[in-house]
C-alpha cells in the first residue's frame, strides 16, 4: 500500500539485520529527503551494503521497518525494484557482451519499449562518454567508463530513487571527480541518490551523511553541522620537521587528547586550541624541531569521523574495537 | 646501494603493457610512495620487485639482489604486502603469525617476545585467539602487516596496505610504519590516499605503466603550473559550477568543501572570484591561495595528460 | 623490535618450514567439515556401497534340467545343483524345444543338459559332456554362471573320486592341478574376495587425487598464494608439507579398508600385512602427487576437482582389471591399461590378498608402481611455480 505522498524518499526506523550472532545492522533510524544526495559513509564492514540491501528489497530486515518510495521493504519489495536503480559494488556487467549489448540487456530487464530503449540508450552512451566506444566490449573498459555504464544501466528506466554501493571504490582521483558531477546532475533533476562510500571527502559533496561504525549509525547531518556541532574538540594544524617523531612528544602535553598525521603535517586534538598553541610551540622550540606553522583550523570531517568512532569505542565494549584494544 | 634499484623494468600481459621502462631508485632507511590510480601498474611493479613475478624486460635488484636471478635472497630479505588479505581465514591470529615465523626460518628463542611486542604495538593483543577471518578490516591488514614483518626484514613492499580501512586503524597503520622507518627499514608503498602520499620521503607518480613524474613531495608539486585559490564554502559545490561558467582559470576543481581554481595570476583571480560568488548571493567562508596538494598535481597532471591522449574529456 | 639480526639459514631445505605447512594445512582439514568427512566418511561409505551393491555374485539362478540319462549318478549329480545357493530349478524338461521356450520367456536363465551317456562315461572314467545353455543376453551373468557350473562339476567329480578311493581302500587319485588351484585360492568362488583389494584401490586413488586437488588451487583462489610465495618457501618444501596430512589421512583410510574387509566382508588376508601397506605407501604418493600437479597447474578448484575425479575414477575403475578382466579386453585398450597405475597395485593387492604371495614374485609390478609414484612427485615439484607469471 502507498502512503500519501510526502517529501520522504526514504525512510527507516529501527532497522536491524543481524548474521547468525553477528549483528550488521544495529537498530538503524533516518529519513532521506526527496532529491537530496544522503552519503552513507564508513569503513568496510560497517553495514553499509547490507543497509543498501535491505533498501532494496534484496535482504529481508531481522526487525525493525523501512518504506522506500512509500513502498514497505519487507512486504513489498517487487514494487520497490520498479522505482529504484541500484548500482552494486561489483558492477554487474557482462565483460563479455559490448556497451549496446550491456544497454539493451537491462532495457529488457527493465521491460522498457523498443523506442523508449532506444531513446534511453543514447541517452546512456552519451552521459557515459561511451560514443566512440558503443561497440567495444566491456571488459576492456577503463573502471571509471566502467562505472558509468553501470550507472547508465541502473538507470535506464529513470527511477526517482537510485542506490550507489561504493561507486567510486578503486576509481582513480579524475573519474571520481566525473562521477560525481553525474550524481550532481541527477540530483538537480529531482533524483534522490543514496550513496555509500569510505572516501571522507566524498563525504562532503553530500547534502546529509549518515557516519554508521560496527553497524550503528553514530552521527546524522549535513556536513557543517557535524563538523560545528558534533566535534567539541578543537582542531590545530601542525607544520612541522619530522611530524612523526614530533607527534609522540606532542602525545604527552596535559592539553592534547589526541595527536595524528594528516597529510604531511599533524592535528593535534585538544579542547583548549589557544592553550594548545602555546604549549605546542614552545615544545617544539625547545625540542628542537623547526615549524612552519601552527594554526587552529575547522576540523575535516575526517577529524570529526575519528573522534566519533572513538567515543563510539569507549561506549561499547563489543569485540574488536581500537578503543578497546587500548584499554586491555 | 640503493634498497631498491630498477632499470627500464617493463612486464607485459599479451597486448598490454602493464610496467613499461620503469626506471626508479629508493634509498636504505626511505619511505617511498608509489601513487596511481587504478591499473597504472603499481600492483605488477610490487609483484616484480617481490619476486614473484618475472619482468619481460628490464632489471632490478632488492637490497643488491636481482630480482630474476636471486629470488631466494630477495624473499629471505623482503616483507611483502599484497593488496588482498593473504592469509588463512579459518587460523587464529597466532596460527597465522606462527605460520609465517616458521616459513621465515625465525629462531624459537626470543620469538614469543618479538610476538608479544608485535601485537601489543598493534593492539591487537586482545585478538590474538580470534580466527582471522573474523577480523574488522583494519585488523586485518595489521595482522598481515605483523606477519610481514615477523622475521625483521630490510625491505618491505606494501601494495595499498590501507585501501577501504577505517581512518582510526588508518592512523594506526601509519605509526607502525614510521616506527620501522626509524629503526632503518626501508618502505616502498603504494597509495590510492594521496594525503598518505604527502607523508613519503620520495614519491612515483604512475600512469598508464610509466612513471610520469619522481621526487619529494615538494619537488612534484613544483612540476605543477599555476598557483592555487581555495574558495571554502558549505555551498562550494554551486560555487564551482558557477565558476566554471564565469571565471577564465587553467581549471576549477572541488576538494571536499573547497574550490580549487588553478590560475597563473592569483591576486586577480582572487578579487574576480569572490566579486562573481557575492554578486550570485552565495558566500565563502575563505578565499586564500594555497600551496597545491598532492591531489592537485595528480589531478593537473593526469587531467593534462589523457587531454593530450584525446581519449576521455573529463572536465 | 629490531632485535636481533640472526635469522635460521634460508638457503637449504628447512625441515621446520615443511613442519609449519604441514600442521597448518591439518589445521585446515580439522577445522573444515566437509574435508573431515570427504577424508574419512566417503572412504567408508564408498567400500560400504561397493562392498554391497557391487557383489559380483550371482544367487538363485532360475534353471531348468534336461537330464537325458536319468540314472542315479545324473540324479546325484543334479542334487548337487540343487544344494547350491546359486541355482534354483524352475522346471525340468525333456527336448531342446521346452528348453529354448523357458529362456526366451525369460523363465529360466540357465538350461543343464545332462547326455544320455552320462553314467557310463563317469563309470568308465572318462569325461562326460555336460551341456550348459545360458542367456546369452547378461553376458557377466552367463560368464559367472557357466563358472559355478564348472566348479560343481568339479565338485562331483572329487567327491566321486573320494568315494571310490574309499571303497577301494586307499590310493589316492589326483586330479589335474591348474584346476584345483583356481579353488583354492576362492573356493566358494566368492567374488566379495576379488572385488575388496579394487575397492581399496579405487578409494586411494579417488580421495588422495580429490584431497590435493584442491589444495594449491584454493591458496590460488584466495589469495594467499600470493603472499605465501613471497617468503622464502621452498618447491618442495610446499610439495612435501602438503602432501603429508594426505598422506597420513589416506593411510588411515587404507588401515579402515582393510579392517572392513576382514570383519565386515570377512575377507581374509593371506599375504604379509607390511608389504601390503609399504604398497599402499607407494601408491599413495601417486595418486597424491597426481591430485597435487593438477591443483597446481589448474589454480582453480572447481575444475582441479573435476579433472582430478575424471581422470583417476574412470580409468581405475574401467581400465585397471577391477570390474573388466584385462584378458577379455581388445588389444587397443589392452595397451592402454599399461598406463594405468592401479592395474599394477590391483594386482599386488590381490596377489597379497589371495595368494599370499611376496615381492619374489610381483617384483615387475611393485617396480612399474614405485617408478610412475616417482615420476608424479617429481611432476608435482615440477608443476608448482612460486611465480605469479
Amino acid at each position: 500500500m502507498k502512503t500519501e505522498s510526502t517529501d520522504i524518499a526514504v525512510s527507516v526506523s529501527g532497522l536491524t539485520r543481524k548474521f547468525g550472532n553477528f549483528v550488521a545492522v544495529d537498530n538503524v533510524s533516518f529519513d532521506v529527503r526527496k532529491g537530496e544526495i544522503f552519503g552513507f559513509i564508513g569503513p568496510n564492514g560497517a553495514g553499509k551494503s547490507t543497509t543498501i540491501r535491505m533498501l532494496c528489497g534484496l535482504l529481508m530486515p531481522t526487525s525493525g521497518e523501512g518504506r522506500v518510495a512509500g513502498y514497505d521493504i519487507s512486504r513489498e519489495q517487487e514494487k520497490i525494484k520498479k522505482q529504484i536503480g541500484y548500482m552494486s559494488q561489483k558492477f554487474s556487467l557482462y565483460a563479455d557482451l559490448t556497451v549496446e549489448e550491456n544497454i539493451n540487456f537491462y532495457g529488457g530487464i527493465y521491460g522498457l519499449k523498443a523506442s523508449e530503449l532506444k531513446a534511453r540508450g543514447e541517452w546512456v552512451i552519451e552521459m557515459a562518454g561511451l560514443t566512440d566506444h558503443r561497440r567495444s566490449l566491456t571488459g576492456i573498459l577503463s573502471g571509471g567508463w566502467k562505472q558509468r555504464l553501470a550507472l547508465g544501466c541502473a538507470i535506464l528506466h529513470e527511477p526517482p530513487i537510485i542506490f550507489l554501493d561504493e561507486p567510486t571504490s578503486g576509481v582513480d582521483p579524475i573519474s571520481r571527480r566525473a562521477f560525481w558531477d553525474l550524481i550532481y546532475e541527477m540530483s538537480a533533476r529531482g533524483v534522490t541518490v543514496f550513496v555509500t562510500t569510505h572516501y571522507m571527502d566524498e563525504a562532503e559533496y553530500c547534502d546529509r551523511i549518515a557516519l554508521i561504525y560496527r553497524g550503528l549509525v553514530i552521527a546524522l547531518g549535513t556536513p557543517q553541522e557535524l563538523k560545528t556541532e558534533r566535534m567539541s574538540d578543537e582542531i590545530l594544524d601542525v607544520r612541522c620537521e619530522n611530524p612523526h617523531d614530533a607527534m609522540d612528544e606532542i602525545e604527552e602535553l596535559a592539553c592534547v587528547k589526541d595527536v595524528a598525521l594528516f597529510g604531511s603535517g599533524l592535528h593535534v586534538v585538544t579542547p583548549d586550541a589557544s592553550l594548545a598553541e602555546t604549549e605546542v610551540a614552545s615544545l617544539l622550540n625547545e625540542k628542537g624541531y623547526g615549524f612552519d606553522a601552527i594554526g587552529r583550523i575547522s576540523p575535516s570531517l575526517e577529524d570529526v569521523f575519528v573522534s566519533l568512532i572513538e567515543e563510539a569505542d569507549s561506549e561499547n565494549d563489543g569485540g574488536g574495537t581500537m578503543r578497546e584494544a587500548r584499554d586491555a | 646501494m640503493d634498497a631498491i634499484r630498477t632499470e627500464g623494468l617493463t612486464r607485459r600481459f599479451k597486448d598490454l603493457t602493464a610496467v613499461n621502462r620503469l626506471t626508479v631508485n629508493v634509498k636504505r632507511g626511505e619511505i617511498f610512495g608509489l601513487v596511481g590510480p587504478d591499473g597504472a601498474g603499481k600492483t605488477t611493479t610490487m609483484r616484480m620487485l617481490s619476486a614473484i613475478l618475472t619482468p619481460t624486460d628490464g632489471s632490478g635488484w632488492v637490497m643488491g639482489y636481482d630480482i630474476r636471478t636471486e629470488c631466494a635472497a630477495v624473499k629471505d630479505r623482503i616483507a611483502y604486502m599484497s593488496q588482498q588479505f593473504g592469509l588463512y581465514t579459518d587460523l587464529t591470529v597466532m596460527e597465522n603469525i606462527e605460520f609465517y615465523a616458521d616459513l621465515y626460518g625465525v629462531a624459537k628463542k626470543g620469538r614469543r617476545e618479538r610476538i608479544d611486542e608485535l601485537l601489543n604495538f598493534s593492539y591487537m593483543h586482545p585478538f590474538k585467539r580470534r580466527l582471522a577471518g573474523n577480523l574488522s578490516g583494519g585488523m586485518k591488514q595489521k595482522l598481515q602487516l605483523m606477519c610481514a614483518l615477523i622475521h625483521t626484514p630490510e625491505v618491505m613492499l606494501l601494495d595499498e596496505p590501507t585501501n577501504g580501512v577505517d581512518p582510526v586503524s588508518r592512523r594506526d597503520f601509519w605509526r607502525i610504519l614510521y616506527r620501522l622507518l626509524s629503526e632503518g627499514v626501508t618502505i616502498f608503498v603504494s597509495t590510492a590516499y594521496l594525503d598518505e602520499a604527502e607523508r613519503c620521503n620520495r614519491i612515483g607518480l604512475m600512469h598508464e605503466g610509466e612513471l610520469i613524474a619522481q621526487g619529494t613531495p615538494s619537488e612534484v608539486k613544483k612540476l605543477m603550473r599555476g598557483r592555487i585559490i581555495a574558495i571554502t564554502s558549505p555551498e562550494a559545490r554551486r560555487i564551482a559550477y558557477l565558476l566554471k561558467s564565469e571565471l577564465e582559470a587553467v581549471s576549477i576543481c572541488i576538494f571536499g568543501d573547497s574550490v580549487h581554481v588553478v590560475t597563473d595570476s592569483p591576486e586577480k583571480t582572487s578579487v574576480s572570484a569572490g566579486k562573481i560568488i557575492s554578486e550570485s548571493g552565495l558566500s565563502a567562508d575563505s578565499i586564500r591561495s594555497i600551496d597545491a596538494t598532492l591531489e592537485d598535481v595528480f589531478v593537473s597532471m593526469l587531467g593534462e595528460k589523457r587531454a593530450s591522449a584525446g581519449a576521455e574529456d573529463e572536465n | 623490535m629490531r632485535d636481533s639480526r640472526e635469522k635460521a639459514s634460508t638457503s637449504g631445505l628447512s625441515a621446520r618450514r615443511v613442519f609449519a605447512i604441514a600442521r597448518k594445512e591439518f589445521t585446515h582439514v580439522l577445522r573444515d567439515w566437509r574435508s573431515l568427512t570427504l577424508a574419512l566418511a566417503i572412504p567408508v561409505m564408498l567400500i560400504l556401497l561397493f562392498g554391497y551393491a557391487l557383489n559380483l555374485d550371482v544367487k538363485n539362478v532360475p534353471t531348468i534340467v534336461y537330464d537325458a540319462s536319468g540314472t542315479p549318478e545324473s540324479r546325484d549329480f543334479v542334487r548337487l545343483f540343487g544344494g547350491s545357493t546359486y541355482f534354483t530349478f524352475v522346471d525340468r524338461c525333456d527336448n531342446h524345444r521346452d528348453i529354448a521356450r523357458a529362456i526366451d520367456r525369460g523363465r529360466a536363465m540357465v538350461a543343464i543338459v545332462i547326455p544320455t551317456d552320462f553314467a557310463e562315461c563317469v563309470n568308465a572314467g572318462r569325461k562326460a559332456e555336460i551341456q550348459v545353455i545360458v542367456d546369452g543376453s547378461d553376458a557377466n551373468t552367463g560368464r559367472l554362471v557357466t563358472g559355478y557350473v564348472s566348479a560343481v562339476g568339479l565338485i562331483y567329480y572329487r567327491n566321486l573320486v573320494v568315494k571310490r578311493a574309499e571303497q577301494a581302500g586307499g590310493g589316492a587319485v589326483s586330479m589335474p592341478v591348474s584346476v584345483e588351484h583356481r579353488a583354492w585360492y576362492n573356493p566358494e568362488l566368492r567374488s566379495t574376495n576379488n572385488i575388496i583389494p579394487g575397492i581399496i584401490a579405487i578409494v586411494m586413488m579417488v580421495i588422495a587425487a580429490i584431497l590435493t586437488s584442491t589444495t594449491v588451487a584454493k591458496e590460488w583462489e584466495l589469495g594467499t598464494m600470493e603472499q605465501l610465495i613471497s617468503t622464502p618457501v621452498r618447491v618442495q618444501e610446499l610439495v612435501v608439507g602438503k602432501l603429508t596430512p594426505f598422506f597420513v589421512i589416506g593411510f588411515l583410510d587404507v588401515t579402515v579398508a582393510v579392517a572392513m574387509g576382514q570383519w565386515i566382508f570377512g575377507v581374509p588376508l593371506r599375504g604379509n600385512a607390511a608389504l601390503l601397506f609399504l604398497m599402499a605407501a607407494v601408491f599413495l604418493i601417486g595418486a597424491l602427487s597426481t591430485g597435487f600437479m593438477i591443483s597446481a597447474m589448474l589454480k582453480t578448484q572447481v575444475l582441479a576437482t573435476q579433472i582430478a575425479l575424471l581422470s583417476t575414477y574412470l580409468p581405475t575403475l574401467l581400465l585397471s582389471g577391477f570390474v573388466f578382466a584385462i584378458e577379455n579386453m581388445p588389444q587397443a585398450i589392452r595397451a592402454i591399461t599399461y598406463f594405468v597405475p592401479a592395474r599394477y597395485f590391483i594386482a599386488i593387492m590381490r596377489g597379497i590378498y589371495m595368494k599370499g604371495i611376496g615381492l619374489d614374485v610381483m617384483w615387475f609390478n611393485a617396480l612399474l608402481l614405485s617408478l610412475w609414484a616417482l615420476f608424479m612427485f617429481a611432476l608435482a615439484n615440477r608443476k608448482l611455480r612460486l611465480k605469479l607469471d
